[in-house]
């Protein structure tokens, strides 16, 4: 008999009870809404279960503690939005070169700097890809529902754990804080990061042993005593110059995750087999879209929606394979384009992209993407 | 005994450091006193930010984590506060640790977390080629003081002791027994410890500052020092050389082990 129950939740509720089930130990975090509510909650259940909650003096630090934490084996976590992802860029670039498990919830409000304060927005879609410097691999989650918020919270621990990388969970505030019934499952898939054998003392902490890209990740204090920094480094982790090294190790860091991407992808489509007019939305956006499309298919309009539930790396394969019939596609954003790039780019001219944007902090209505379906679509 | 060579990684020398740089005669003083405390190489950790000193931990043999500038506390602090069983050190210099890791400093001083903090200070930033940092001196020259430089020094002491670090000592790279001393009692503090430790730098300080090489760099921390005496606060010398706080205080990291048991978590 099923275990599963049902729970009334908060989006940022359900993204603690999501980390904790993915087997969170650790939080730190700086105070900032509309994210608050994911550290308030961790610090109250982390110490139930014999975790540990900090909030640090800043984002920066925050970014850090989490790093640090990770690197004790533990499975660690912070919170932002906005200008603290801006704050956090720096070390979750160090995360990625160090290759340092670890989730950064991301809830998107209304920029640049403080902006909106704290309106929804999507502006934060490129941030997430490249906000740090340099070539990086990048990997962004992003729910649409509460439910959403539980289940993608689990599987952005285990593509941290699996991939040996940051990974970024980031949606709007509107399904940060609605309210919505999230079913628990009885069983989730929970992955936990490699670990070199017990006693390899040929261990070296960036040696790709498997062929994966994925090297095993021992934690501090068990023994193998090795060496991370964010200069560029070599198998054994110590730094090198400039040469085929740094190339290399660069190289395997973003194909680890950019050759896993069909993996990785996580989507959704609606009325997608037949579609000549295809929206593409994310987050709440694309709730609204789906209103649409229902209403443009009951007016015998062939509507169809992709929903990408990882921005980066955008699902492709899925994307392009319900490209066939499609004789426009529709790409409403509540920012002035970000997606939309990425869409244009894997459309790659095979047919018309729109883009529909909003920037007044507030909700696409229905009306607004139906109305401008119906003006690109004549 | 072990020889400091037992705690280093020598397969990664020579290091990069300058002829006459201060670093290699603290991380000396830091081994002996980690050797002389019998430390498990296995359950430390030596941590650090961005600059000169802060390539000392890819040298020793233990965990070590090379971090980005300023933030080596912060890193620290979330190592110590997911395993409070490991013995944790950042080794941090005057810019890293008091300029973009300003913030960071005066926090882990108020939590009283466990950790050992050694500022390396040779009053300039060394690695980008002589800037003028917190501590460099009020009229000294830099590449960004050329004119003589405006700024106030900080006093680290003085600093960290205001914001509740409970072990807070000075010694300097003359004063070599005096800074092995004090690291162990350091890694006998239950709680934040700072140790100033004053170098040389005679390639991007003493040469712009006409106080001349290495030696002469020495000579000039021996005559312008002095021990510190109780009770006295005024002293006509620029370094003052001593144990400034030793004191008891509830540890973070034991404080957060009290809550979860408190809350009837499981450890």
């Amino acid at each position: 008999m099923s275990q599963n129950k049902r729970l009334l939740l908060q989006g940022n509720e359900a993204c603690v009870m999501g980390a904790l089930r993915a087997g969170m130990t650790f939080f730190a975090g700086y105070p900032i809404t509309p994210s608050s509510e994911i550290a308030e909650i961790s610090s109250i259940e982390l110490p139930k279960v014999g975790g540990r909650f900090i909030q640090m003096e800043d984002e920066i630090a925050s970014m850090a503690a989490v790093i640090g934490a990770s690197l004790t084996g533990q499975k660690a976590m912070t919170a932002t939005s906005g200008p603290g992802f801006s704050l956090k860029q720096e070390n979750i670039g160090y995360a990625a070169i160090a290759e340092v498990p670890c989730v950064i919830a991301s809830i998107m409000r209304m920029g640049p700097s403080t902006g909106l304060p704290t309106s929804p927005a999507q502006g934060d879609i490129m941030q997430a890809r490249w906000g740090t410097h340099g070539d990086h691999p990048a990997i962004c989650i992003c729910p649409t529902s509460v439910a959403e918020m539980y289940e993608l919270t689990i599987t952005a621990f285990n593509y941290a754990e699996k991939y040996r990388t940051p990974v970024i969970l980031s949606t709007d505030e509107v399904i940060a804080h609605m309210r919505e019934g999230v079913e628990i499952k009885d069983d989730y898939e929970i992955v936990n990061r490699k670990q070199p054998a017990p006693g390899d003392t040929s261990y070296q902490p960036y040696a790709d042993v498997d062929g994966d890209g994925v090297p095993p990740l021992a934690p501090f204090g068990a023994g193998y005593r090795y060496h991370v920094t964010g200069l560029a480094h070599g198998d054994d982790g110590f730094p090198v110059g400039p040469g085929a090294k740094n190339d290399i190790m660069l190289r395997r860091i973003c194909a680890k995750v950019e050759d896993h991407a069909d993996e990785i992808a996580i989507y959704e489509t609606q009325f997608t087999e037949d579609a000549e007019l295809l929206f593409v939305a994310a987050g709440s956006v694309a709730r609204a879209a789906m209103a649409v499309v229902k209403r443009l298919r009951a007016e015998g309009v062939k509507a169809g929606l992709f929903i990408p539930k990882t921005l980066w790396p955008f699902p492709a394969t899925a994307y392009k394979a319900c490209l066939e019939n499609v004789k426009q596609v529709i790409v409403p954003e509540l920012n002035l384009g970000q997606m939309v790039l990425e869409v244009e780019r894997i459309t790659g001219g095979k047919c018309p992209v729109s883009h529909v944007g909003k920037v007044t902090g507030e909700l696409f209505s229905t009306e607004e993407i139906y109305d401008f379906a119906m003006a690109v679509n004549k | 005994m072990a020889t400091t060579l037992d705690y280093l990684r020598t397969n990664k020398l020579p290091h990069i450091w300058c002829p006459g740089c201060g670093n290699g005669t603290v991380i000396n003083a830091l081994l002996r006193a980690i050797d002389a405390k019998g430390l498990d190489k296995d359950k430390t950790v030596i941590v650090s930010g961005i600059g000169c000193s802060s390539r000392a931990p890819g040298y020793m043999d233990f965990n070590t984590l090379h971090t980005t500038h300023g933030r080596a506390l912060a890193f620290a602090t979330g190592i110590k506060m997911a395993n409070p069983e490991l013995t944790v050190f950042v080794i941090s210099g005057d810019g890293d640790s008091s300029a973009i890791g300003g913030n960071h400093l005066i926090h882990a001083c108020r939590r009283n977390i466990d950790l050992n903090l050694i500022i390396i200070n040779n009053n300039i930033y060394g690695m980008t080629s002589g800037q003028y940092s917190p501590l460099t001196p009020t009229g000294a020259t830099a590449t960004t003081a050329v004119y003589g430089n405006i700024d106030r020094p900080f006093d680290l002491v003085a600093l960290t002791s205001a914001a509740g670090a409970t072990y807070v000592a000075r010694a300097s790279t003359f004063h070599v027994p005096q800074l092995k001393t004090y690291m162990e009692r350091a890694i006998e503090n239950k709680g934040f410890s700072v140790i100033e430790a004053v170098s040389t730098c005679p390639t991007y300080f003493g040469r712009r500052n006409k106080i001349g090489d290495a030696v002469n760099m020495m000579n000039y921390i021996k005559e312008n020092s002095v021990m510190r005496k109780e009770g006295v606060t005024e002293y006509d010398k620029t370094y003052v050389i001593g144990e400034f706080v030793k004191k008891v205080a509830p540890e973070y990291t034991d404080n957060y082990t009290q809550l979860i048991e408190r809350v009837g978590g499981k450890k």
